[in-house]
């Protein structure tokens, strides 16, 4: 113990020792940051990211579309003027309580689940969830079923009842095919928001966020743990990725 | 009848449908497909993002490995992506074929080889109309669900590129 | 000593033909309407993004549960070792089999994508019941199938008790998957209950042995064979005795839902005011389908008469429909409950019962799947030894005595 050999190992131990230290307490930054912004398009997504919405049925407006019109818009929802069939990704509901008459309104849309029912029963693998929280539908094996139609417990699902023309190249439906909300999944991989999410704060109601669950700094993670938020459905267990305030 | 007369006589039949066979094609067809030529080149010596021989024989077995690795695992490369393809091969002027006739660029080829594409059963089998220079008439903000004689333009915001950068294999 | 039971085929002829005919118009008309349901889009259909699943499922998942019951018979014949049931087991395979074709025929036409099915077949999602059904559907064809071999075959007539235990456990687990595809189901409360595979099971029974009877009174009559009346009344007898077990269960589910205040809304509406489902419920389901079946094959009067077992067996598969299309359709039309104490309304037709009409297409099509299967059935017994050449008492019954027949 009185050689020098084990003081200067021991000496070289500790500043290896702190330059990991410092290293690992500045590389989460790094990472976050580059989560922040785009991920690279040859990249695949991973789960150390996880998309989610929280909306605020505070701010939302009696009579207000704009997530729904902006919706329609970026996907070329075309009508067709059959209500029972025509597709819809999100929709506003507008509830009364029974008891007290308080009413309010808020969008539904797909809740992007944690542990998606739609995914549960789909026989092919079409209805799945992507690593980064997203849950899509495959539509090039899907084989129409509707069976994750019948297993949605939020009715967020739609079916292609006719020939669709002038599909938009963003958003590729066609007939005999099951489609739901996909968080905008182009305009997210590419560094945006989805299109509901930025006609809500372009219009100034500001009550949908969207953003990375998964990342404490943003600022979803910041108002779900500031705020009480709930899951719609949320004794269903199924974890949901969209997060309401007010309700 | 005997077997010589048969023989010869299914021989002769053969030889008439094989030399009706050109006079069956109507004149100003020839035999092979007519392509037609996408609106720009990858560079001078190549024609498209791969040399044009090896898209011919292997073009399905690119787009299909794009179209899972972009589906589930939002790899949205521009090499082989679909979108690109139809940016590069087809026109967005308002009176370009569209899929459903043979001077389309994908069906040229194969209406000429008997082979059905399920693609535009929900891609765009044409681009957007070039930014800047719509030839529709934005949508009204206000208006829930376009008709289908009033299909929707570009969304607001939409600022993509047409595809000329990133062609190159990186 | 008694005779053994000789298996022939049914002739041919005018009479053969006129009705493959008849049936083969029904499979056409069938498969047009699946052809423009797929062409035009289901939106040609009563069908909604309301309501997913049509007429089309209510008539396959009818033939699907009826086919495994119709496997009944055999089973009891192999497993079970009761003799007088034995000439009539090749019959009970042959229409397990035929019954299940057609209901799978009605279910992948009126998928969105029939092309697709080769994906179904390849790709699968092992948590899915869908994904399991396939297996074990397919799977019964080929047991069955084995199974009408064992016992057609004289050197492989000791592998009839095996095969067919197979073919018994094969076909319970099958039923159980049917049911499962909506017991596994949280999002609606029709659904959601662990009631719904073994409540299959019994309707399978039922449904499975008045369509079982049905056809082999019919394939005897019009083949001019004997059919004894000891093996009839057996029949009749246990057909009582499933439709008896399939109200029990029908009251446990409907009486436990009672209890459980949030599905009150449900109770009401499939009980009281729920327009067309609350009647095909009490009229057609438990008055005319299981009460007045009951009845016709107990009685005296009735249960000896021929006539009246087969009107019998009749009103049985009436409300077998009736029960498929309220369990299907009307749990579709019940509102989901995602706001509970809340009134709901939206664009998207929330917090409102559905409404559904069956359209033309679709009922064509539920149709051309029973066709499917009767037509497999007569070109069956025409061209291979699955009905008995007679099924006269002092061949079936055991206990035949030549007294009786004097007096």
């Amino acid at each position: 113990m009185t050689d020098n050999a084990p003081t200067d190992i021991s000496r070289r131990r500790f500043l290896g020792g702190t330059a990991t230290t410092v290293a690992g307490m500045v590389a989460p930054g790094v990472l976050l940051h580059e989560v922040a912004q785009a991920r690279p398009a040859d990249e695949p997504v991973s789960s150390t990211v996880r998309w989610g919405m929280l909306i605020d049925t505070n701010k939302c407006a009696q009579g207000c579309s704009e997530c729904v019109d902006a919706c329609a818009r970026e996907h070329g929802l075309t009508g067709h003027g059959r209500p029972q069939t025509d597709a819809q990704w999100i929709r506003k509901v507008d509830l009364r309580d029974k008891q007290t008459g308080y009413t309010q309104t808020l969008p539904l849309l797909c809740q992007h689940c944690e542990h998606p029912p739609c995914v549960d029963v789909c026989p092919t693998g079409a209805s799945f969830r992507r690593a980064d929280g997203i849950v899509l539908v495959d539509k090039h094996i899907c084989i129409g079923c509707r069976y994750c139609m019948m297993a949605c417990p939020y009715k967020a699902r739609s079916f292609v009842h006719e020939t669709l023309e002038d599909q938009l190249p963003d958003s590729p439906r066609g007939k005999g095919t099951v489609e739901s909300c996909n968080f905008c999944v182009v305009r997210v991989d590419t560094g945006r928001t989805p299109a509901c999410v930025e006609a809500c704060t372009a219009e100034n109601h500001n009550a949908m966020v969207f953003g990375d669950m998964n990342d404490p700094a943003s600022d979803i993670s910041r108002q779900l743990k500031q705020y009480e938020s709930r899951q719609i459905r949320a004794n269903l267990e199924l974890n949901t990725g969209v997060r309401y305030r007010g309700i | 009848m005997s077997n010589v007369m048969i023989k010869s006589g299914l021989l002769t039949l053969l030889a008439i449908a094989v030399l009706w066979v050109p006079a069956l094609v109507r004149a100003g067809d020839s035999l092979l497909p007519s392509v037609p030529e996408a609106q720009r080149r990858v560079s001078e010596t190549q024609g498209c993002v791969e040399p044009t021989a090896d898209m011919r024989r292997n073009h399905m077995k690119y787009i299909l490995h794009q179209r899972d690795e972009t589906m589930h695992e939002g790899i949205r490369t521009k090499q082989f992506s679909l979108e690109e393809c139809i940016d590069c091969h087809v026109s967005s002027a308002p009176d370009a074929p569209r899929v459903s006739s043979d001077k389309h660029f994908c069906n040229s080829c194969h209406t000429y080889a008997a082979v059905n594409i399920d693609c535009f059963e929900c891609h765009a089998d044409r681009p957007l109309a070039k930014p800047g220079k719509l030839s529709m008439t934005p949508a009204s903000p206000s208006a829930r669900l376009q008709t289908d004689e009033n299909p929707v333009a570009v969304p607001p915001g939409d600022d993509r590129q047409l595809a000329t950068e990133g062609l190159n294999h990186d | 000593m008694k005779q053994q039971i000789q298996f022939r085929e049914i002739d041919g002829g005018p009479r053969f033909y006129s009705l493959l005919g008849f049936i083969g118009l029904f499979v056409l008309a069938g498969l047009a309407a699946a052809f423009y349901m797929e062409h035009n889009g289901h939106y040609v259909t009563g069908m909604t993004n309301q309501i997913v699943w049509g007429t089309p499922h209510v008539f396959a998942v009818f033939l699907i549960v009826a086919a495994s019951g119709a496997l009944n018979v055999a089973s009891i014949s192999s497993v079970f070792g009761k003799t007088p049931y034995k000439p009539l087991a090749r019959l009970s395979g042959l229409l397990a089999i035929a019954l299940l074709v057609g209901g799978l025929a009605v279910l992948v036409l009126d998928l969105g994508r029939p092309d697709r099915l080769i994906v179904a077949m390849t790709k699968y999602n092992f948590k899915s019941i869908f994904a399991w059904n396939i297996f074990l559907y397919t799977g019964f064809m080929v047991i069955v199938g084995v199974y009408i071999w064992m016992m057609m075959e004289r050197r492989m007539n000791r592998f009839t008790k095996v095969s067919g235990f197979f073919a018994f456990v094969w076909r319970l687990i099958l039923t159980t998957g049917t049911g499962s595809i909506f017991g596994f189901l949280v999002a609606r409360q029709a659904y959601d209950s662990a009631l719904m595979a073994p409540m299959f099971v019994i309707m399978s029974f039922s449904f499975g042995l008045a369509i079982f009877i049905l056809v082999l009174m019919a394939a005897c009559k019009w083949s001019n064979r004997p059919l004894g009346d000891s093996i009839l009344y057996r029949l009749k007898n246990l057909l009582g005795v499933f439709i008896a077990s399939v109200l029990y269960f029908v009251a446990v589910y409907h009486l436990t839902n009672l209890y459980i205040t949030e599905n009150h809304g449900l109770e009401r509406f499939l009980l009281l005011d729920g327009g067309i489902y609350t009647r095909l419920f009490w009229i057609v389901q438990v008055l005319i389908g299981s009460l007045l079946p009951l009845a016709l094959l107990y009685l005296p009067s009735t249960g000896k008469s021929r006539g009246w077992i087969g009107i019998a067996c009749t009103l049985v598969i009436l409300g077998g429909l009736a029960q498929m299309y309220i369990i299907i359709i009307g749990g579709q039309a019940y509102p989901l409950e995602i706001f509970p104490g809340k009134e709901v309304s939206s664009s998207f037709f929330d917090g409102i019962v559905n409404s559904y009409t069956p359209s033309l297409p679709e009922v064509v099509l539920g149709i051309g799947g029973m066709a499917i299967a009767l037509a497999a059935v007569v070109v069956g017994i025409r061209v291979l030894r699955f009905l008995p050449a007679s099924l006269a008492d002092e061949l079936v019954d055991p206990h035949y005595s030549s007294d009786k027949a004097i007096a």
